[in-house]
């Protein structure tokens, strides 16, 4: 399975730099008003401050962007808790230059510690604050954002818990997670034992499922007490995953955000070890079955079966991130083509180009509805088998097997 | 890469949510949806084992109107079977009784028969007698009626009588 999602997220990875190897190649020698791909699929698949829709006039002085501002909190030893709107970062300033599409170091002087920042592109600045691709820093005393040699800011970050994009997608899942089910918990109350009807029929079709196919086969005869958790993950899953395909409202991405499925996952991880009996830690220390000197003078079984232990956190987090955010790029790539087909050969290829390229939008949208069941799915299933080896009771005469 | 690094203040804002929308659904959803699939499937379980019972019950019932159905109609052919022995042996019994009686009244008739014509011989010995007597007598009173007649009786008889 490792494997499996290695190459995977092999797979994400190389499609990204395609993509941006592609954009890059088509205008090597003009840079103004490009479009760039790489940037733009980031842009879109990773978190920020706002919920952004589009920008008119790109590249012209008369710039506007629609969308929405979002509330950012930040906390930090020296200036303490602060909370404003993340419109304020865009402001009274200048007209930002960022959205023409140059980088931030290619105007870096050489040399450490020039004060350049003012017409430092992309970087914008609130009060104590300054938003330099979606990352929030601490102005030093001077109101200055230093960069070192690499192009990267040295200033310190203080504890961002803005409501970002992706928080906010997250509310929304939440949000719709907690009403449905809330609703479906009513109609069982209200209906009682009678058939059921209407989404409650189509939920109670997953639970059952969950219930049946999952955490009974996988878990045994303790199924019962990790139950709220398989429901709450599958279902979060689902709907965080599903509010990612819907277009227009932002372009969530909760469950291709790495914090999230590391969350999800280190759950799973700590109801695993918390409910992990004799057996399971026994497998772990004195593998049964194995020769003592695999274990005795260099504890290298031990080593491995901890390695796997560790190992399968990490393994849900990446797998659920990956495919969720390969989705995402991938879909992007296909609309992308339509813009680099236009840079490269002029519109009417573009327009040919847009014909393919929202056919295959299309099929990858299908294939990503379905990703968002299986992924769901597969979450909960290996969660359900983790817990399953966590309680297992062994028998020792099967132990040497 | 900014992609695949967890941005803490999203890890905590995940964690914190994550964990209250757990509590909220393991109470007031997770609990009473799967109290009530269970105690459905509880109910319907019952419902079949209950359908099953009724079911086998009456197959009981059925088998048992069956051997009860099978026992009556055995239980009438004996009776016919007594039933008709015993009407045999009774007209058997009949026939020998009314033959034994035949025979008697035969006996009976015989005998009755017999006394009466002896009675009747008897009878018609003594109305014979009589009429002879009454015949006699008649004859007397003619022969005797008249002086003449007695005397030429008395001269006949005479005349029978030879003093020899």
């Amino acid at each position: 399975m490792n494997f499996r999602n290695l190459s995977k997220t092999i797979a994400v990875f190389s499609a990204l730099f395609l993509t941006v190897s592609a954009a890059f190649a088509s205008g090597g020698e003009e840079n103004k008003g490009e479009f760039k791909a790489g940037e733009m699929i980031l842009h879109h698949v990773m978190d920020a401050h706002e919920i952004h829709f589009a920008t008119l006039n790109e590249g012209t002085d008369h710039e506007k962007h629609i969308s929405i501002p979002l509330p950012i909190i930040v906390w930090s030893k020296e200036a303490g808790f602060d909370f404003f709107l993340s419109s304020k970062f865009h402001g009274n300033h200048h007209e930002e230059n960022h959205a023409t599409g140059e980088h931030a170091h290619d105007e870096l002087p050489t040399g450490h510690g020039v004060e350049l920042h003012e017409e430092h592109a992309g970087v914008h600045k609130y009060g104590k604050y300054a938003m330099y691709h979606e990352h929030i820093y601490l102005l030093d005393e001077h109101g200055n954002l230093n960069f070192d040699d690499a192009g990267n800011p040295v200033n310190a970050q203080p504890l961002d818990l803005s409501i970002t994009k992706t928080v906010a997608g997250l509310f929304l899942a939440i949000f719709l997670l907690v009403f449905v089910m809330l609703k479906v918990a009513g109609a069982y109350k209200k209906r009682g034992l009678s058939a059921p009807k209407g989404l409650q029929n189509m939920l109670e079709i997953i639970i059952l499922f969950i219930r049946d196919d999952i955490a009974k086969p996988s878990i045994g005869k303790k199924y019962e007490r990790f139950m709220p958790y398989l429901l709450t993950v599958f279902f979060f899953i689902l709907f965080a995953n599903l509010i990612g395909l819907i277009p227009f409202i932002g372009g969530f991405n909760v469950t291709g955000n790495i914090a999230v499925t590391l969350v999800l996952a280190l759950l799973t991880f700590i109801i695993t070890t918390l409910n992990g009996n004799k057996d399971y830690w026994l497998h772990i220390f004195n593998t049964p079955g194995v020769p003592w000197w695999l274990k005795f003078p260099v504890p290298l079984m031990p080593v491995i079966e901890l390695m796997g232990m560790l190992s399968k956190p990490i393994v849900l987090c990446l797998r659920l991130f990956a495919n969720i955010t390969a989705g995402h790029i991938i879909i992007l790539s296909f609309i992308s083509l339509i813009f680099i087909f236009n840079n490269l050969y002029g519109a009417g290829a573009a327009y040919g180009a847009s014909i393919l390229s929202v056919a295959f939008g299309i099929f990858m949208n299908v294939m990503e509805l379905l990703v968002a069941f299986l992924q769901a799915y597969v979450f909960t299933l290996l969660s359900a088998i983790y817990f399953g080896q966590a309680v297992e009771e062994h028998h020792h005469e099967e132990a040497h097997h | 890469m900014g992609l695949v690094t967890p941005g803490l203040g999203l890890i905590i804002w995940m964690s914190i949510s994550f964990l209250i929308v757990l509590f909220l659904l393991k109470k007031f959803a997770w609990k009473p949806i799967l109290n009530s699939l269970s105690e459905r499937e509880n109910k319907i379980d019952e419902a079949l084992r209950s359908a099953q019972r009724a079911e086998e019950r009456m197959n009981e019932i059925e088998a048992k109107n069956q051997n009860l159905l099978a026992e009556a109609a055995k239980e009438r052919e004996a009776m016919l079977k007594a039933a008709r022995d015993a009407s045999a042996q009774m007209i058997a019994e009949a026939k020998e009784k009314a033959a034994e009686e035949s025979a008697k009244m035969l006996e009976q008739a015989r005998e009755t028969i017999h006394n009466e014509k002896m009675r009747a011989v008897t009878d018609i010995k003594n109305e014979v007698g009589k009429l002879s007597i009454e015949i006699a007598e008649k004859l007397l009173r003619e022969n005797l009626s008249t002086e003449a007649k007695q005397n030429e009786n008395i001269q006949r008889l005479l005349n029978d009588v030879n003093f020899n």
